[in-house]
């Protein structure tokens, strides 16, 4: 026998699931809402969303070579990073400051950690709440939809809400000039009985609102998020269990004061509940390891969200709320533990990392 | 019939079509045979014939070194030729008794109790079974007769027989259950009568339909439940098997037989039976010869003893160029350096990939995706497990219960990082035996 035979250990047989698969495929399933928000804002979204991802695996080979890492440019984690902080940010954002959020996800929030898998705080969320604090007038600043009459995309005059709801018609030469705030703002500054006003449910579903570029179709993120939920790629418990808390919630502070609160279609609907939900909040490096610590993070980050938006400082919770839970993860770990097969009690864990 | 399983595991490709339907032929048995005289758990057995002896096929050459210990025999007729450390496919040189074949299988005689055996107390029938040299043929290899001699303070309610065969590719016991369906039933009912128990339950995963048809028709009439498994690995695994056909969990650090049940594969129930109705040694055992690199997969009746180059050989089997060579299946079984390496009584299967299944991709960081901790059927946290060892934190591996592992390999399948889980985890152990040793 000439040829030396390949020797390692078992298992000699693998999944076929790869990290690269997985990113790709998450990638993949934003694809559609990520099309949408272009066709919706135009070149407002389309530039932030290149920046931002390009920026986000610029960095991320950066740091790699900086820190004499195998290179982790092409594992689709990067880009993810970018897609996730592009959709979570308005279009028409000046692209300088997508480049800050892209620095600050990939190199403060991951890199300096350790790089894929040593994170703490989910990355895109870091970048987006830095750019919300040092920039809180660009960040706020929402472009209203572009209401399509037919074949133009970019650049032609067409019809759009305005902020109260009503059809108005204006001109795309001065982009800046149509900024309204978003509903979730709305509701914030004028209470529920502007809720009459607000566009219906059936267009949050559909993501003829004003918002970010992520947020703006209920409908393509829920399906994208069955998509990786039937791919196996995540598991039901986080968004289960974060989009339930949240209902609840809306639902409890409605019935309690109908003129003060939405109820839980249009918080469900409306704002990042959606994307935080299925693509945010079940980000991996971030999340609980075991199935309950799952259900434990989901029932937080819902409750957080929703503390926040009805009486926080912010109209928007979801980026805090995750973030807040990401800092709760190893505690998450550690009470949850899987007891092994026959044991009375539970191991003991220590490092999770 | 309602489909038992177990919580973990996963679900690999089974690849089992390529053998599932081919019949069990006899293997020419070759020139030379190699018997280690360690193909078990336990103590070595002891050579009894000396080179330049002639030999019966059926004759005992090695007696059990020790209680837990197993006999072995001249699986063909021919002489002696030398007792020598051989490499074993554990990767180790081991002594071993080399056989020259004369090719006239001239036998000795058995004498069984044919089917009057239950004539005969549990002793007598325990002591045919050890002097058959029988030993676990799922792949464990631990001598059959011990766990048939419980201390006497355990009751034996249930013998469970497993026809899982969970590993992906192996059809062994497949065959062996539709061939010598009532050889596996009536082994069954020798262990309950030699155990006392009046339980007896065949698990066999819902892949195998016609296996269940098989064994269930040659059941009838006893008490026998056949029960069907759901396909997932590690199915066959006992405490999984034991969970899924009693519901009953056999507790950390303890024995099947601490929850009333024993466990044998069905290859080892035949192989009772043979001894005990006909009197006959185990010779030989069912392989299954497939993988990818491999022109025309069998499932062959092999006698011990036989080298793996040989039996490769009748399978149009290249080596070159380099793939993989394994004994078992994919998930537990033992990469080889060379072919150069006999089947012994363990040996469920030969499998040979081609190199482009069998590259081993480099591992990339952890992404805490948890999938290793939804496959481990142990419940335990497989990637944790794996940063201890790495680390070597010895007293948190413990504590982290990395002795429960049973290196099932589910958590490496499983893990998108390819981060070699079952690796580390045996390196953890080691060191964890190692401490042990050091403070006594
Ligand atoms: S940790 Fe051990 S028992 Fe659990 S899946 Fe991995 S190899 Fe199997
Ligand atoms: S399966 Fe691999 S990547 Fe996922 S948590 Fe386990 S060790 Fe980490």
């Amino acid at each position: 026998m000439s040829t030396p035979l390949i020797v390692s250990a078992s298992p000699h047989a693998t999944s076929g699931a790869t990290t690269p698969k997985i990113m790709w495929s998450v990638v993949l399933a934003l694809a559609p809402a990520t099309a949408y928000a272009i066709w919706l804002f135009g070149y407002p979204a389309l530039s932030v969303i290149a920046v931002t991802v390009f920026f986000c695996v610029f960095f991320e080979t950066l740091c790699g070579l900086a820190m004499r890492r195998p290179p982790t440019a092409t594992d689709g984690s990067a880009a993810l990073t970018g897609l996730i902080l592009a959709l979570s940010l308005p279009p028409g954002l000046p692209l300088w400051i997508c480049a800050v959020g892209a620095f600050v996800a990939i190199v403060i929030s991951k890199a300096v950690f350790g790089g894929l898998g040593q994170n703490p705080f989910n990355p895109a969320m870091a970048g987006r709440v830095f750019l919300l604090i040092a920039f809180p007038a660009d960040l706020t600043r929402w472009l209203v939809p572009q209401q399509h009459t037919g074949d133009t995309l970019f650049g032609e005059p067409v019809t759009t809400l305005d902020a109260q709801g009503r059809i108005t018609e204006y001109g795309l030469t001065n982009v800046d000039a149509i900024t309204a705030a978003t509903p979730i703002g709305l509701l914030r500054e004028k209470g529920a009985n502007i809720v009459a006003d607000l566009p219906g449910n059936i267009e949050f579903l559909l993501g003829h609102i004003n918002g970010s570029a992520g947020e703006t179709s209920a409908f393509l993120l829920l399906a994208g998020g069955i998509f990786l939920l039937i791919r196996r790629v995540i598991a039901w418990h986080i968004p289960v269990a974060y989009l339930g808390t949240v209902a609840l919630f809306a639902a409890i502070t409605h019935l309690v004061d109908p003129s003060t609160y939405a109820g839980p279609a249009f918080h469900l609907l409306s704002g990042g509940v959606m994307m935080g939900a299925w693509f945010i909040a079940t980000d991996y490096v971030t999340s609980p390891m075991f199935p309950k610590g799952r259900i434990l993070f989901g029932v937080g980050a819902g409750i957080l969200t929703m503390v926040i938006r009805l009486w926080g400082g912010y109209p928007e919770g979801v980026s805090f709320a995750v973030l807040l839970m990401n800092a709760c993860v190893p505690f998450f770990n550690a009470w949850t533990r899987p007891k092994p097969f026959g044991a009375t009690t539970a191991t003991s864990g220590g490092a999770q990392q | 019939m309602s489909i038992l399983t177990f919580r973990g595991g996963i679900h690999p490709r089974y690849n089992k079509e390529r053998t599932a339907a081919l019949a069990t032929k006899p293997l020419a048995a070759p020139d030379e045979l190699v018997l280690p005289l360690s193909q078990h758990i336990g103590a070595p057995a002891v050579a009894t014939v000396s080179v330049g002896d002639t030999v019966l096929r059926g004759q005992t050459i090695a007696q059990p070194g020790g209680f837990v210990s197993a006999a072995i025999h001249a699986p063909v007729s021919g002489t002696v030729s030398a007792i020598e450390p051989r490499p074993t496919g554990n990767g180790t040189l081991g002594d071993a008794i080399v056989l020259t074949n004369d090719h006239q299988d001239t036998e000795t005689s058995y004498s069984g109790l044919g089917e009057d055996w239950a004539q005969a107390d549990a002793a007598t029938l325990r002591d045919m079974v050890a002097r058959a040299g029988i030993v676990g043929l799922g792949g464990a290899a631990f001598p059959s007769h011990v766990k048939l001699a419980p201390p006497p303070d355990r009751t034996i309610d249930t013998v469970i027989i497993n026809g899982a065969e969970c590993e992906p590719w192996l059809t062994a016991d497949h065959r062996l259950m539709l061939e010598s369906a009532n050889a596996v039933v009536s082994g069954l009912r020798i262990i309950q009568h030699i155990l006392g128990a009046p339980n007896g339950v065949i698990g066999i995963e819902a892949n195998k339909p016609d296996a269940l048809r098989a064994i269930s028709q040659a059941a009838t009439g006893t008490p026998i439940r056949v029960v069907s498994l759901a396909v997932k690995y590690p199915q066959g695994g006992e405490k999984q098997l034991i969970s899924a056909c009693l519901k009953r969990r056999v507790p950390q650090g303890k024995l099947p037989m601490d929850v009333g049940v024993v466990v044998h594969n069905t290859g080892t129930a035949a192989a009772i039976h043979r001894a005990v109705v006909d009197g006959r040694p185990l010779l030989e055992r069912i392989v299954t010869v497939t993988g990818t690199a491999v022109s025309q997969p069998a499932n062959y009746w092999v006698r011990l003893g036989t080298p793996v180059a040989h039996v490769l050989q009748h399978c149009q089997t290249e080596l070159t160029p380099a793939g993989k060579l394994i004994l078992g299946g994919p998930m537990m079984g033992i990469a080889q350096k060379h072919a150069d390496i006999p089947v012994v009584k363990s040996t469920s299967g030969i499998l040979v990939l081609q190199p482009k299944d069998a590259t081993t991709r480099p591992a990339s960081p952890c992404i805490r995706c948890g999938r290793c901790v939804d496959a481990c059927p142990m419940f335990l946290v497989p990637q944790e497990l794996g940063a201890f060892a790495r680390l070597r934190m010895i007293p948190e591996a413990r504590a982290a219960a990395a002795l429960d592992c049973m290196e099932c390999g589910s958590c490496a399948h499983a893990c998108p990082a390819h981060i070699p889980l079952v690796q580390l985890i045996r390196l953890a152990k080691a060191d964890i035996h190692a401490a042990a040793r050091k403070k006594m």
